[in-house]
């Protein structure tokens, strides 16, 4: 059995992960984050043809914390506010001292003057761990994008 | 349909906006660039290394198929049934002995010939085709396919001259440089791109907005215009190469050159700066080699992320641009892990290159309405040719003057 606790504190994280990309809180977003995590974004192509290449590929924290400075300080990219629709956590069991967790989800996007689209869907396929006696954090997330011709361009995390 | 293009200049250096905007055009573009005397990337050989083996891919607006057949030749063929016109390979790649379309069950093999009809001899003697009726006749349109350094390209016309002599030396060399050993496919990405596809033929060959545009290379130290570097063009000066070389210039010179222009040279650093190394692995020492073959691809190196982009035209204001990587068939564990790494540089997602999606968007978006026209005149007018320093547009209007031969819409006088 897991813990009914330990399930609520899950969903609340992948609720947190949302809301912070959403708010463009790219900093607190690292806070969903432990030091030893690893973040991808891949396609379903390449997932199901066992080829390894990411979209977006962060193999520990420093990583991630690299990629919201270039975000914040070199990049351009286009005008938008996301939003994301996160389905119904599903901690699937016990894995190396945390837990597996999935989550379905669909992203919105809307560019400059509000005109709208689904920029993202697909899965969350995460581990979470819960660190000296804290709230549980992402050791691994990835982000399995279903429709993976990308519209546009990948700027913000997913 | 005759079709006038007003160009105030003879050099390109001027190119009118209605290029990337009229309809007519780009039909006649599909006509005489994708179906006209060019070679067409398709795909790579490491792709569909087994018999039988398909991709589908693009050549303009057409749907062709690469596969490979029994005894290991490479063909294409238009991905269109002979009989009514449906696609006959529907999924993206797969190994098959046949083709067969789901509608009538047209079958075809692999070069595209119609091997079976169903009920051509009718049923019980009744009904069926004609005894004129010539399955020879009925084949799938071919695309005939060239193959240099294990990269496929594919041409509808038979006027094309041998793809050795298409490509050049310069452009021989350069794909031999990067393709020249047995790879290993690392996989794809895909980006859907709401512009016309020759802002991106122009974004490939303009060393200009490098640097500034993407600001990551400089702010990081990754690449600068003061590095020793420039272009090199084909003889016909339709395909491109821009390239620089690693740590060839001085700190101090790059935050000079750039202090100027407000853009801040080597102002941050990554606290995981293994995104950022380079080893070397050519006999030269260069870091960055982004080679354009007219019309639909680029070859690409940047410390040691490799890869292929193929264009893929969706009419007039879209296009696709699929990002097919690599490494060697001898790389070990770390080294694959580390191409995998650097490919967080380019694709949809690049640290570099996410900015040209950007760019050409707001572009076209912006020029639609416009019957003024671009300036490109960085690296100087006139005549075309290779440059031995990196700042400059020149090889856009390389790429403008074969354009306008294909197209047949050569101002008076054109440099060439």
């Amino acid at each position: 059995m897991i813990p009914i606790e330990a399930r609520l504190a899950i969903a609340d994280l992948f609720a947190d992960y949302g809301a912070c990309l959403d708010g463009d809180r790219l900093e607190d977003w690292l806070d969903c984050f432990i030091e030893g995590c690893e973040y991808r974004i891949v396609s379903r192509e390449n997932l199901r043809r066992g080829l390894p290449l990411s979209l977006m590929l962060c193999e520990n924290k420093d990583m991630l914390r690299d990629r919201v400075v270039s975000l914040r300080e070199a990049n351009e990219y286009s005008v938008h506010t996301d939003k994301h629709v996160i389905g119904g956590v599903r901690v699937t069991g016990p894995v190396d001292g945390g837990y597996a967790a999935r989550a379905n989800y669909a992203m919105f996007q809307a560019d400059a003057e509000g005109t709208g689209s689904l920029y993202s869907f697909g899965t969350y396929e995460a581990e979470c761990v819960f660190e000296g006696g804290g709230p549980p954090k992402f050791r691994r997330m990835t982000v399995v994008v279903d429709n993976w011709n990308i519209p546009h361009m990948l700027s913000t995390p997913i | 349909m005759p079709l006038n293009v007003d160009w105030p200049r003879n050099d390109y250096s001027r190119v009118p906006y209605r290029l990337y905007h009229d309809p007519d055009l780009y039909a006649r573009e599909q006509e005489r660039i994708f179906e006209g005397p060019t070679w067409s990337y398709l795909c790579l050989e490491a792709e569909i290394p087994e018999p039988g083996d398909y991709v589908t891919t693009w050549v303009g607006d057409t749907p062709v198929v690469a596969n490979r057949d029994r005894e290991g030749t490479v063909h294409a063929f238009v991905n269109r049934c002979a009989h009514r016109g449906a696609a006959v390979c529907r999924a993206a790649r797969g190994n098959v002995k046949f083709h067969t379309c789901i509608y009538h069950r047209w079958s075809y093999d692999h070069a595209g010939n119609l091997r079976g009809v169903p009920f051509h001899r009718g049923i019980r003697g009744e009904g069926g085709m004609d005894e004129d009726f010539d399955m020879s006749r009925h084949r799938l349109r071919g695309v005939r396919v060239a193959i240099f350094a294990g990269v496929v390209f594919g041409t509808f016309s038979d006027e094309t001259e041998p793809l050795e002599d298409y490509l050049g030396p310069m452009m021989r060399g350069h794909i031999g440089r990067i393709m020249g050993r047995p790879i290993r496919i690392l996989g794809h990405q895909r980006q859907r791109i709401d512009g016309n596809w020759k802002l991106y033929l122009e974004n490939l060959r303009d060393t200009y907005h490098a640097s500034l545009l993407h600001e990551f290379l400089v702010t990081f130290g990754l690449d600068r215009a003061t590095q020793k570097g420039g272009v090199e063009m084909d003889a016909r000066h339709r395909h491109n190469l821009t390239y620089a070389h690693a740590g060839s210039d001085r700190d101090e010179d790059a935050r000079a050159a750039y202090g100027r222009q407000r853009v801040r040279a080597n102002a941050l650093t990554l606290r995981d700066p293994r995104l950022l190394e380079f080893r070397r692995e050519y006999e030269d020492d260069r870091n960055l080699a982004i080679s354009t073959v007219f019309p639909n691809a680029a070859f690409q190196q940047l410390n040691n992320s490799l890869a292929t982009r193929q264009v893929q035209t969706k009419g007039i204001d879209a296009f696709d641009l699929v990002w097919t990587y690599f490494g060697y068939a001898d790389d070990d564990e770390n080294m694959t892990a580390h191409r995998l790494r650097q490919s967080n540089l380019f694709g949809p997602g690049g640290l570099v290159s996410m900015e040209d999606a950007e760019a050409i968007e707001i572009a076209h978006r912006a020029s639609r309405r416009e019957d003024g026209t671009t300036v490109i005149e960085v690296g100087g007018k006139g005549e075309i040719s290779d440059r031995a320093y990196r700042v400059n547009d020149v090889p856009v209007r390389g790429f403008w003057s074969y354009y306008a031969e294909l197209m047949d819409i050569e101002p008076p006088g054109a440099v060439r």
